[in-house]
């Protein structure tokens, strides 16, 4: 395809012009699907009259529940969108050899691999850990709320702001044909002239600051907002986890945006951080989007190790095997991340020494990830084990993970490194982890909690249908790629030659479509589920025998979460309160002090979306108009010092005499 | 362990003061922004570390002139060593405010806060006549790496005491309104902590740039 040079500009739209909208057939029918559905979804909204409701009850809510909730659609939508990336990807490598070019051109094919990463990463896995932290943290810590509500809806608004820039780059424009770091000088203005790189700066940019500032706000909650009792070493290993990450969120994500604004600099302003010429250095741009990098795969795991004890926990009938270990293993983590960036890129030419200190570093990990495999296996060894779902899926990422682990060691090796640098070996490797550890524990999350957020159980044969599909596919889809890698087939290929390398590549393109039916089977589960509600219903709060203190609540909890707030003395606060048999308080309820709810978030983030689209089309009077209606708004918000209410003692009183009958009903 | 505490104090505890152990009872509402500051705190930590991407970019760029002029040729510390005391006092004035508001004198925080921004602004109206000075004589960011990482890091704290300023008028105008009461005192707590932090990071500005640039 010829290369198509775009430099129309033009004050009122900047880049802006008809040669923006895609030519690409395959985009072009993409655009009219999601054009006709998106319609039919606002319709249908408007239909039944539902926008009242959302903005009420759901966009401006500051209720930590409910934006959990929606950070977990926002991931399971853009989770969709990534997995279209990755299953065009295998198709057009199981197409493209000899000879065929396959059906997707380079710019078209770049394009999706780097969203497939960015996406994946940013807008499917953050939204999944963060939405898990916002629902549970609090509710296992026996609080009403976070310590910032109105600043949680900001952090989702942001997030979702920058995935809406992502979209928007599907059918507006280009995206970028970097890779997911978009390292320089290829994301330079010399080499990525056109909108592709900005899209993908301005939309970590706004996502990176809601990320940063629902850290700020799960850290401050987890180290004051407790329930009297919980000293640090009685806190559930998830809330544990929750700390660790956010610590990790507050340390790291400032460095991604240290580095996007010096790459913005140079590509808006011409200035020379990362450019080949006048005294720039590319290689510290790899060093810096590293120092992030790596801490963020932690955030990315940590919550959902949680999440595992968590469930082996309960599941096995036992208390989590060597709960200190554990906290210790975790903080031990958080601290090694910190220092192993550099073995992303060992090829670079650091030198010997260099290499083998975070070689070695790299393998020390492996020790308290180990010491936490066999807690849970010793949870598990003679425990009264009940297969149910999140538990199925704890086993499965036991079995996955230990294997991704492994070849992650092998790449720490930093001779081993230097054969198999950005191979297919590579690609499988951390797939390996973060599906078998990210993904499978956030379904373990989903089935775990979904009763504790809806009130009844998912339902549990189209449960079993996705697991399948997905353990089997997964291995199906990834372990030709380690067969590939270590045959020296390198990442981000669009053609192959080598005919022998085919049927690989058509195993795996398998290993994928078995995964998409596993995820087709989670939505007709979330679906069947909720037409069977009646059925799956839980009366109790409690349907799995749980352990800590968001079981002792109803399902789903009212919004002010406890109308007496517990008081902890023992690490399993619930399960000791129930072998204790505390009868829960059924009168002398008192007015509750909540947040009110606020259209700031909304506003503040849509300006930023619009801030971020004016900065990639150039159209700089929108871009200082965005810039002042935000300063503006902000400044103007800090003028409304009322900013919450209470909750009058008769609302608690009635919330808590319907929980009273419905477990009398339900006899417990 | 609670189970044998309880049993142990209470042999036959009844419901209800078992209940009484495991619920706070008489509960009363949380201090409204008990969090804020170490949420402010945490925030300033973070900022930090995007003042030390900065230096660390300084470190490894700040020797490429690329053929161009370097520190020797362009700082005049004479007037960068106003430029800190100008800061620096805007500190000392910031925490005179800050006592004013312990004796919860209104006027008294309110006119320290106005000298504080006298001095803020004199600093940032200093370097923008350096920047100016420098630009004028061809030294731009686009020049060097060097100078791309010199702008880049004193720009970006020079931004963050403009911001600091904005947000000293509007506190000024809230105080104005509403008085010192306790939310307008943990905002000026806040600034506080800005403010002093914007110094501490101008200390290595001044070292690590200007100082060992002429050494």
């Amino acid at each position: 395809m010829e290369s198509v040079v775009h430099n129309h500009w033009s004050p009122l739209l900047g880049r802006l012009w008809w040669d923006a909208v895609p030519t690409e057939p395959i985009v072009l029918v993409t655009f009219v699907v999601v054009a006709i559905g998106g319609a039919a979804v606002l319709g249908a909204l408007t239909y039944f009259r539902l926008w009242g409701y959302l903005w009420k009850e759901w966009f401006t809510s500051v209720d930590h529940k409910k934006i959990g909730i929606m950070y977990m659609v926002l991931g399971l939508i853009m989770f969709a969108r990534g997995f279209a990336d990755a299953i065009m990807m295998r198709l057009q490598q199981a197409m493209a050899f000899g000879g065929n070019e396959g059906y997707l051109n380079a710019h078209h094919y770049d394009q999706i691999f780097t969203a497939h990463g960015v996406i994946m990463i940013f807008f499917a896995a953050m939204p999944f850990v963060t939405g898990l932290m916002n629902y549970v943290v609090p509710l296992q810590i026996g609080a009403r709320d976070v310590s910032f509500p109105f600043l949680n809806n900001f952090s989702f608004w942001m997030t979702a702001s920058g995935a809406a820039l992502v979209m928007t780059s599907l059918f507006l424009g280009e995206f970028g044909q970097t890779g997911w770091l978009a390292y320089p000088p290829l994301s330079n203005l010399a080499y990525s002239p056109w909108v592709g790189v900005d899209y993908w700066i301005w939309s970590l940019q706004v996502a990176g600051v809601g990320t940063l500032l629902s850290g700020v706000n799960l850290i401050a909650t987890i180290v004051k907002m407790r329930a009297p009792g919980m000293t640090m070493m009685r806190m559930p290993v998830f809330t544990w986890t929750a700390l660790c990450t956010n610590i990790l969120i507050v340390a790291a994500f400032p460095v991604l945006t240290a580095v996007l604004c010096m790459l913005s600099l140079d590509r808006y302003l011409g200035f020379n951080f990362f450019t080949n010429d006048f005294g720039g250095n590319a290689m510290m741009y790899v060093n810096l989007i590293w120092i992030w990098g790596h801490p963020e795969v932690y955030i990315l795991i940590l919550p959902l190790f949680g999440v595992f004890s968590e469930v082996t926990a309960t599941f096995s009938g036992k208390r989590l095997f060597g709960y200190t270990s554990m906290v210790y293993a975790t903080m031990v983590i958080t601290i090694l991340s910190y220092i192993v960036w550099l073995h992303h890129f060992f090829t670079m030419g650091s030198g010997a020494s260099v290499n083998s200190f975070f070689g070695i570093t790299t393998m020390v990990i492996s020790i308290p990830t180990g010491a936490k495999l066999f807690n849970w296996l010793f949870t598990m060894y003679r425990g009264r084990i009940r297969f149910e779902l999140p538990m199925m899926w704890t086993v499965a990422f036991m079995l996955t993970f230990t294997i991704g682990g492994m070849t992650g060691v092998l790449l720490a090796v930093p001779p081993a490194d230097f054969v198999l640098h950005n191979s297919l070996f590579l690609i499988a490797h951390f797939h390996n982890v973060i599906i078998g550890g990210v993904v499978f524990g956030t379904f373990a999350g989903i089935n775990y909690w979904w009763p504790k957020a809806f009130g009844y159980k998912l339902d549990p044969f189209w449960g079993k249908v996705s697991f399948w599909s997905w353990v089997v596919g997964f291995y199906l889809a990834f372990m030709p790629l380690y067969v590939l890698g270590l045959m020296g087939v390198t990442r981000r290929m669009r053609v192959f030659d080598d005919p022998s390398l085919q049927i690989w590549f058509v195993i795996a393109a398998i290993g994928a479509a078995l995964i998409a039916v596993g995820i087709a089977a989670m939505f007709v589960q979330f679906g069947v589920s909720i037409m069977k509600r009646d059925q799956l219903r839980d009366e109790t709060g409690d349907p799995w025998g749980g352990r800590t203190l968001e079981w002792s609540t109803s399902s789903p909890p009212p919004a002010y979460n406890f109308a007496v707030t517990p008081i902890v003395h023992d690490i399993d606060a619930w399960e000791d309160m129930k072998r204790c048999g505390v009868q829960r308080p059924t009168s002398g309820f008192r007015p509750i002090h909540m947040p009110k709810n606020t259209a700031t978030g909304v506003v503040l983030a849509g300006l930023s979306a619009v801030l971020g689209f004016a900065m990639i089309w150039y159209i700089w009077w929108l871009a200082a108009a965005a810039f002042a209606g935000i300063l503006g708004y902000a400044i103007a918000h800090t003028f409304n010092y009322k900013r919450d209410y209470h909750l009058p003692a008769q609302t608690v009183v009635e919330t808590e005499d319907a929980r009273t009958r419905q477990l009398a009903a339900a006899g417990a | 362990m609670s189970a044998t505490t309880l049993d142990a104090a209470t042999p036959k505890a009844s419901p209800a003061q078992i209940t009484a152990a495991f619920y706070d009872l008489n509960e009363h509402d949380h201090p409204e922004g008990g969090s804020t500051m170490l949420g402010f705190w945490l925030y300033l930590m973070s900022d930090c570390l995007i003042f030390a991407m900065l230096f660390a970019a300084y470190g490894v760029l700040g020797g490429n002139y690329a053929a161009g002029p370097g520190p020797k040729d362009l700082f005049e510390l004479p007037l960068v060593a106003v430029n800190t005391a100008m800061l620096l006092f805007s500190s000392i004035t910031y925490g005179f405010a800050m006592l004013a508001m312990a004796k919860n004198r209104k006027g008294a925080t309110q006119a320290w806060l106005l000298v504080t921004a006298l001095f803020g602004m004199a600093f940032i109206g200093i370097e923008l006549h350096e920047f100016a000075g420098l630009i004028h004589e061809g030294a731009t960011p686009m020049r060097s790496g060097f100078l791309t990482a010199f702008f880049s890091l004193v720009g970006t704290h020079g931004l963050h005491v403009t911001f600091g300023l904005i947000w000293l008028f509007t506190l000024f105008v809230q105080i104005g309104a509403k008085g010192l009461i306790p939310a307008n005192q943990r905002r000026l707590m806040c600034l506080s902590l800005f403010w002093h932090f914007l110094d501490v990071i101008w200390i290595g500005v001044f070292t690590f740039v200007y100082l060992m640039g002429m050494l």
